[in-house]
């Protein structure tokens, strides 16, 4: 587990849950999930080489197109819904998110923080941001919705969705002061 | 180094107790012909049963001595080193029941008459062929599966095994299938009966006292059924519009490339292909429901199966279209089921799953290598 967030996402998610991870890569989430807390469940994943890495993994994998919505996967028929580091490819976010919560009794999300200061000062200097937690130029990049904490707050509100708890992080370690300045990567608990 | 399994034998169980079919025809004995690749470990934990679909046969891998050319149907995918790996796997191909390579069928001798069944021979059902293979399960010292696997009408038998013996099948993998026929797929199967039972050469099935075949029938459902294998893209890119010919005849002669392959697959067919075997797997197909005693729910049908599942689409297969594989997923998902999916962007149509896909052959291997024995 190296990235941050998922360790996080890991402490969260209660033993024996059952847990839908959407964008699961290679499952490693899911394997460390079942390690530490035995909750089991189901990756979503689309990319034939991450879905390939998540059977070598012993791990639960759909190939489906997180696009077309959850329509396989009944209400609240999961204790969480995870997408982690995915929000920010996804189109249609309203309707994942309204997704994620029929099926989920919790939905778990983290995401790059686009209001950093590193970020907001690489467009200050007149440049599209690019740092650890966003690799890609403009051109290049597979990110289509970046947002800030606050923005994301927003649309939980918009959507009237409770949030349940939040970690802010940055180099791995908890960020409490001006979060949304200075946390590159956010992670939350929500509920409908 | 993947490898062959080399030289095989066809080998025979005879059963000689009746065997009752779903529709309640009986018939007194039957014998199943089938092949093993691979030993059967000490715990006899490691077995593998591959269900063949429409035309193949017990001859999953490997060739025979007398016939180096006929190399197995799934050979690609069975031997040392090869996905579903014969170093650690004990394979078992069969013919099913009412097939038309050594396992009893229409063209086996009807002890009651001492001529052929041909039309006698009752209607077969995907159920039948499972309880069939149970007894050769049973015959082989195979108390329960590590894995069932098949492509098309073959994984309709792997999902049949999970339903009818939940605790005789570890893995369940069904590839390029549905668990029911659509109008359509029922539609194409009915045409090509039609043409086998409207060929004069037919005589109600019993042709063989007649020393004929139906061998024009024969013909035209198999070139019907090869359109279906295919997508539209891999005909295309296969034969486009290419001529036989240097220029249109203007008659009725082959003038496409395309023509000439479904001619070729035709007359090929119909020299070695049972026509009564065929007319009777497609009812099977088209009878095929799980659904049909739980109302149409099929997530009810599935409250019985404790099988992990793999479940396999190709994007390119318009006969089984991959969201006949999602009514499936979603049926053991609402059950809590093991299951993985995977939905390959391949462009070989139905037949894909006898293709060698580097994504569908490696997603095989790792699947095959996690299941513990």
């Amino acid at each position: 587990m190296t990235r941050p967030d998922l360790e996080t996402i890991a402490q969260w998610v209660a033993p024996g849950a059952r847990v839908l991870d959407l964008g699961c890569g290679d499952g490693s989430l899911l394997k460390h999930l079942w390690e530490r807390n035995q909750a089991h469940g189901y990756g979503v994943e689309i990319d034939d080489a991450e879905v390939l890495a998540s059977l070598r993994n012993d791990v639960n994998v759909l190939q489906l197109d997180l696009e077309s919505g959850l329509a396989l996967f009944q209400d609240g028929s999961f204790d969480y819904v995870i997408l982690s580091e995915t929000l920010q490819t996804i189109h249609r976010i309203e309707f994942l998110t309204r997704e994620m919560l029929r099926v989920g009794k919790e939905a778990i999300v983290s995401f790059p923080n686009f209001g950093h200061w590193q970020a907001r000062l690489q467009v200050l200097a007149g440049r599209m941001p690019v740092s650890e937690e966003l690799p890609h130029q403009w051109y290049n990049t597979p990110n289509v919705h970046l947002c800030t904490l606050a923005d994301f707050e927003d649309l939980c509100a918009q959507l009237g969705a409770t949030i349940r708890e939040r970690a802010v992080l940055h180099g791995g370690r908890p960020v409490r002061l001006l979060p949304n300045l200075l946390g590159s990567i956010a992670v939350y608990r929500v509920t409908a | 180094m993947a490898g062959s399994v080399g030289i095989v034998e066809a080998k025979r169980a005879a059963f000689e107790e009746p065997f009752r079919f779903r529709s309640g025809a009986e018939i007194p004995r039957f014998e199943l012909t089938y092949e093993t690749y691979g030993t059967l470990n000490a715990a006899r934990s490691n077995a593998v049963l591959v269900c063949h679909a429409l035309n193949a046969s017990h001859h999953v891998a490997g060739t025979y001595a007398a016939n180096p050319e006929d190399v197995g149907w799934w050979d690609n995918l069975v031997g040392p080193g090869k996905p579903l790996d014969t170093n650690r796997f004990f394979v078992i191909g069969n013919n099913y029941i009412g097939g038309c390579f050594g396992s009893t069928g229409p063209t086996s001798v009807n002890a009651a008459t001492g001529k052929p069944y041909g039309a006698d021979f009752p209607v077969v059902t995907v159920e039948d062929w499972v309880a069939a293979q149970a007894r050769l399960a049973d015959h082989l010292g195979i108390e329960r599966f590590a894995a069932v696997i098949g492509g098309s009408l073959g994984a309709m038998q792997a999902l049949q095994w999970a339903l009818a013996h939940p605790d005789r099948v570890g893995h369940s993998l069904v590839i390029a299938s549905t668990p029911r026929l659509s109008a359509q797929n029922i539609a194409f199967n009915e045409v090509a009966r039609q043409a086998i039972m409207t060929d004069p050469d037919f005589h109600g099935g019993h042709y063989y006292e007649h020393g004929v075949v139906p061998r024009r029938g024969l013909r035209i459902a198999r070139m019907i059924g090869h359109i279906t294998y295919l997508s539209d893209d891999a005909m295309m890119e296969k034969f486009g519009r290419a001529l036989r010919r240097a220029a249109p005849g203007f008659d009725f002669d082959i003038d496409f490339e395309i023509e000439s392959y479904l001619r070729y697959q035709g007359d090929k067919f119909s020299t070695y292909f049972d026509a009564n075997t065929y007319l009777r797997i497609t009812k099977a197909l088209d009878y095929y429901d799980p659904a049909g005693d739980f109302g149409g729910d099929l997530a009810a049908s599935f409250a019985r199966a404790k099988a992990a599942f793999l479940v396999v689409s190709f994007k390119s297969d318009w006969r089984f279209a991959p969201a006949r594989s999602r009514v499936l997923v979603k049926a053991l998902l609402d059950n809590r089921r093991i299951v993985s999916y995977l939905e390959l962007d391949a462009p070989g149509g139905h037949d894909a799953f006898l293709l060698e896909d580097p994504r569908y052959h490696g997603a095989l291997a790792a699947y095959f290598g996690n299941i513990e024995l």
